[in-house]
């Protein structure tokens, strides 16, 4: 093989960490505001909810294929061993991202059968989440690997540790969707949103608190990454910040600024993120193999580099650009009734 | 019978790709037949093609939906079901899937939001640029993705190292030998398809008196379409055929039902392939026909099964009768196409209901033969993945039992039972409520129907 000039390894791992912080953010949105859409009593009000992310879902859910693609691209053998690791959890997810997805027209359309589609449309939203927790889950405790490949057996994911990861995110993505829902609605369903928001709140800070005990307790070299002087003193403010942030998100659900509670949600899931990244780095499959060991051929890294850095932001300029078409309020006569 | 992970997870890829591929098959066609009529609506200002775009919309939505949700099951079929392929491939097929992922489907995914619900917040001529992104977003999409099925078929510019594949020229392996055949045909197809299904709304608005003038340009615009792809489809069936008797001699000895190498070999009709006794049962052949069409020459020499060892043979009958099928539902394309201009020559196209009756019936031919002709394809190059270097028993994840498999494949058949007829069945509603020649200027889907409080509100006991 040709000597390599020059490293791409960590510029993927950046760009495949923004792009499964996007998906998580924007998919996380519209998935929690599938999820809330249960809860919501009157038909006008759910109309109007799924007014609100109708133009926009297919968008979000593509940055979920531009991760999975992105992991095989950047680190195959990852891909090769996690994927297969969470075979039932993917598989739930999938299904469950059908129905969701379908729900959109077909609700509109099926009439005799709305109910069925309304129900497809949030516990579908709620599965799909519960899923890709539970991944995450089973992602952070590590996988039974012999070679390059996978050893364990379909159901070694299922741990209580990720069945309350997969709770935990549903909280999140919940807490995300009444955020944007206090973006895009007004009047009596926007405080419902804000008392949702508050609810999921709770959810996600006692989350967050529990896996950030857990973790450490079960994991010897996690712990003596965050506890290891001199490490502790500059990892501290980790905490600190998460902590801080969940009280000013806390007081904004109750005060009138309509942007400020889904801005606080997002950065309380930056730091969730980067305490995740902290804890792991630099393994792609903990336990077993880092970022540099699974990482593609250089040339494959190359080949796609010189497109990524081109299309990557020309992606976010029109994405950007069809959200500003769509601004303001819900309306009733944009989407589906 | 013991399960095989193997076999269930070949049956489960073909599942899940067979459902999603009938999608793109009407929307990559669809998508494009849009962005003209948005085309010619915003230069001449005709109000017909605005009618035709809007109603055509409604039923883009609904497959455009159940293709985006089909196809995100896809990719992660390589890693769940296929995961030594990927750790194999990866270096090779990732950037071209991400690279449909970047320049395809973003693309469609934002501007089908403006297509869609858009119309009434963007000037007209960003609408109809919307509406050629989303159309070009499919043909990207087509473009990615067959050169990685390509790759698969005929791999080239690449170096094996420690059992994995590895790029060495990637103009090579996106423009691999099969690729351009490949394209050609399979987008040829799928505008093909389209065209039929919307000959056949025509035929069946006009039958039911439906959609005032808005049939009978349908029927034309479909008719006009067709006269020129349906011939085309054939040469460049013709073409990716004589491609694949020279990098795939055994995929195409299984079309043929060629047992020994020969030449001037004759052109196989229809008969059964008898694989245990390595001949033909029942045949009925035309002599020597088929050097004629595979090599353009009358004795040249084309390669039979029997130089393959057995454990390199496709399984010769499905192979054999998937071709058939496809070739049969060309010709029979071609006498409906012919038939037709027949008649509009005379002047009696409108007027003739056995006619329209057959264009209707017509409507599901072009699926039938993409599902032909990709059956022909895939198992045609069995028993490889990646043919003649990775076999597909090898390329199946290790960890994987036949139990797991059996579940989520159950599953899979279970969701898209629900699924697909579901959508069928409202994608025909709207066909039977016809293309509305008055409507007002709206926006296309339900969206901007004027509010009646009965239509939109959800009925008691919804909730
Ligand atoms: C020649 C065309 C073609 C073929 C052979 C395939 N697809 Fe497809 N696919 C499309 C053409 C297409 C499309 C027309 O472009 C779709 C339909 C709806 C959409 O968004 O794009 C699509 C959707 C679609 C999506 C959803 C995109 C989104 O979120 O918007 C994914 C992830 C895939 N496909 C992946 C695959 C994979 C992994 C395939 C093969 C194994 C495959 N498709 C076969
Ligand atoms: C274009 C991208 C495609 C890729 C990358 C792809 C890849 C694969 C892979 C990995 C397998 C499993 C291994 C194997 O059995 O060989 C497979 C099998 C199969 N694929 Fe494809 N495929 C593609 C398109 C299609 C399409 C469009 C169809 C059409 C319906 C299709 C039909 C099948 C079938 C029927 C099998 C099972 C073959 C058998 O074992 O008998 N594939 N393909
Ligand atoms: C007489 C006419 C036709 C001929 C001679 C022909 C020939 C072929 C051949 C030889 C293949 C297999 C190529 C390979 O696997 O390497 C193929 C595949 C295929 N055919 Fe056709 N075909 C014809 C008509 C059609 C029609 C009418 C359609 C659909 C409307 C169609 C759709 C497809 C598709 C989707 C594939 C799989 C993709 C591909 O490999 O190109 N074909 N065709």
């Amino acid at each position: 093989m040709p000597m390599p000039v020059f490293d791409f390894t960590l510029v993927w791992a950046a760009i495949l960490a923004l792009a499964v912080f996007f998906y998580v953010a924007l998919d996380g949105f519209d998935l929690g505001v599938g999820m809330l859409y249960g809860f919501v009593g009157d038909p006008v009000s759910r109309n109007l909810v799924m007014n609100s992310i109708a133009p926009i879902w297919d968008g979000n859910e593509t940055w979920l294929v531009l991760g999975g693609i992105g992991l095989l691209a950047a680190f195959p053998l990852a891909f090769a061993i996690i994927i297969p690791a969470v075979y039932f959890p993917i598989l739930l997810m999938l299904l469950a991202l059908i129905f969701r997805g379908v729900a959109f027209e077909f609700r509109y359309r099926d009439r005799p059968r709305r109910g069925f589609w309304d129900h497809g449309f949030c516990y579908g939203s709620m599965l799909a989440t519960f899923a890709q927790g539970t991944i995450l889950g089973a992602f952070i405790e590590g996988f039974e690997v012999e070679g390059r490949q996978f050893a364990g057996s379909s159901l070694d994911w299922l741990t209580p540790f990720s069945a309350l990861v997969g709770v935990a995110l549903v909280f999140g993505y919940a807490l995300l969707g009444a955020g944007w829902l206090i973006i895009k609605t007004e009047g009596a369903l926007q405080d419902w949103a804000r008392r949702a928001g508050r609810i999921c709140c709770i959810g996600v800070v006692a989350g967050i608190a529990i896996v950030s005990i857990w973790t450490p307790l079960r994991e010897a070299p996690i712990a003596d990454r965050w506890f290891s002087w001199p490490d502790i003193a500059f990892l501290a403010p980790v905490p600190v910040i998460t902590a801080v942030l969940a009280w000013r998100l806390w007081l904004v659900l109750g005060r009138h600024n309509e942007y400020a509670p889904f801005a606080y949600a997002l950065s309380l899931f930056l730091m969730a993120y980067l305490g995740i990244a902290i804890s792991l780095w630099p393994m792609i499959v903990p336990g077993h193999f880092t970022l540099f060991e699974a990482a593609a051929s250089q040339s494959t890294q190359g080949f796609l580099l010189v497109g990524t850095l081109f299309l990557l932001p020309v992606i976010l300029l029109y994405t950007g650009w069809s959200y500003w078409v769509f601004r303001g309020k819900a309306r009733a006569d944009i989407g589906y009734h | 019978m013991s399960l095989d992970p193997v076999l269930l997870s070949r049956l489960q890829f073909a599942w899940v790709i067979g459902w999603h591929i009938l999608l793109p098959a009407f929307t990559v066609g669809l998508a494009s037949f849009i962005a003209m009529l948005e085309c010619v609506h915003a230069i001449t200002g005709r109000a017909t093609f605005l009618h035709l775009s809007q109603f055509w919309l409604r039923i883009f939505a609904i497959s455009f939906g159940m293709g985006v949700v089909t196809g995100i099951v896809m990719p992660f079929q390589f890693g769940t079901n296929w995961s030594r392929y990927a750790d194999a491939a990866g270096n090779i097929i990732s950037p071209l899937l991400a690279y449909e992922g970047l320049t395809a489907f973003f693309l469609e995914a934002a501007f089908l939001g403006v297509l869609l619900f858009g119309r009434k917040l963007v000037p007209t001529p960003i609408h109809v640029v919307a509406a050629i992104l989303v159309a070009a977003g499919t043909l990207f999409s087509s473009f990615w993705i067959l050169a990685t099925n390509s790759w698969m078929q005929t791999p080239a510019g690449y170096q094996v190292i420690d059992g994995r594949y590895f790029p060495t020229y990637w103009s090579e392996v996106v423009f691999n030998p099969s690729f351009p055949y490949r394209l050609a045909h399979t987008v040829s197809a799928f505008y093909v398809t389209t065209a039929f299904v919307v000959l056949g709304v025509a035929a069946y608005t006009m039958r039911r008196g439906l959609g005032a003038e808005l049939g009978p340009l349908m029927l034309r615009l479909a008719l006009g379409f067709l006269v020129i792809f349906v011939p085309l489809q054939v040469v460049l069936g013709d073409l990716h055929g004589l491609n694949t008797e020279r990098y795939q001699p055994a995929k195409l000895a299984a079309i043929e039902g060629l047992w020994d190498t020969g030449r001037g070999i004759p052109a196989s009709i229809i008969a059964w392939p008898n694989m245990q006794a390595e001949r033909n049962d029942f045949e009925l052949a035309v002599p020597r026909v088929g050097s004629l069409y595979l090599t353009h020459s009358w004795d040249g020499e084309v390669k039979g099964l029997k130089d393959f060892p057995p454990d390199q043979r496709p399984p010769v009958p499905v192979v054999y009768f998937a071709f058939r099928i496809m070739v049969g539902i060309a010709l029979l394309m071609l006498a409906i196409v012919v038939a037709g201009i027949v008649l509009w020559w005379r002047g009696r196209l409108d007027g003739s209901r056995p006619y329209l009756l057959l264009c209707q019936w017509a409507m599901p031919l072009g699926f039938i033969a993409v599902i032909a002709g990709w059956t022909t394809t895939e198992v045609g190059r069995q028993p490889w993945t990646i043919y003649g270097l990775l076999r597909t028993a090898d390329a199946v994840t290790p960890s994987l039992t036949g139990r797991d498999v059996l579940i989520s494949l159950v599953l899979y058949v279970l969701v898209y039972l629900v699924i697909y007829p579901t959508g069928v069945f409202l994608m025909a509603r709207i066909v039977r409520a016809g293309p509305q020649p008055e409507a007002p200027e709206q926006s296309p889907i339900a969206s901007g129907r004027p509010k009646s409080p009965v239509e939109a509100l959800p009925m008691a006991g919804d909730a």
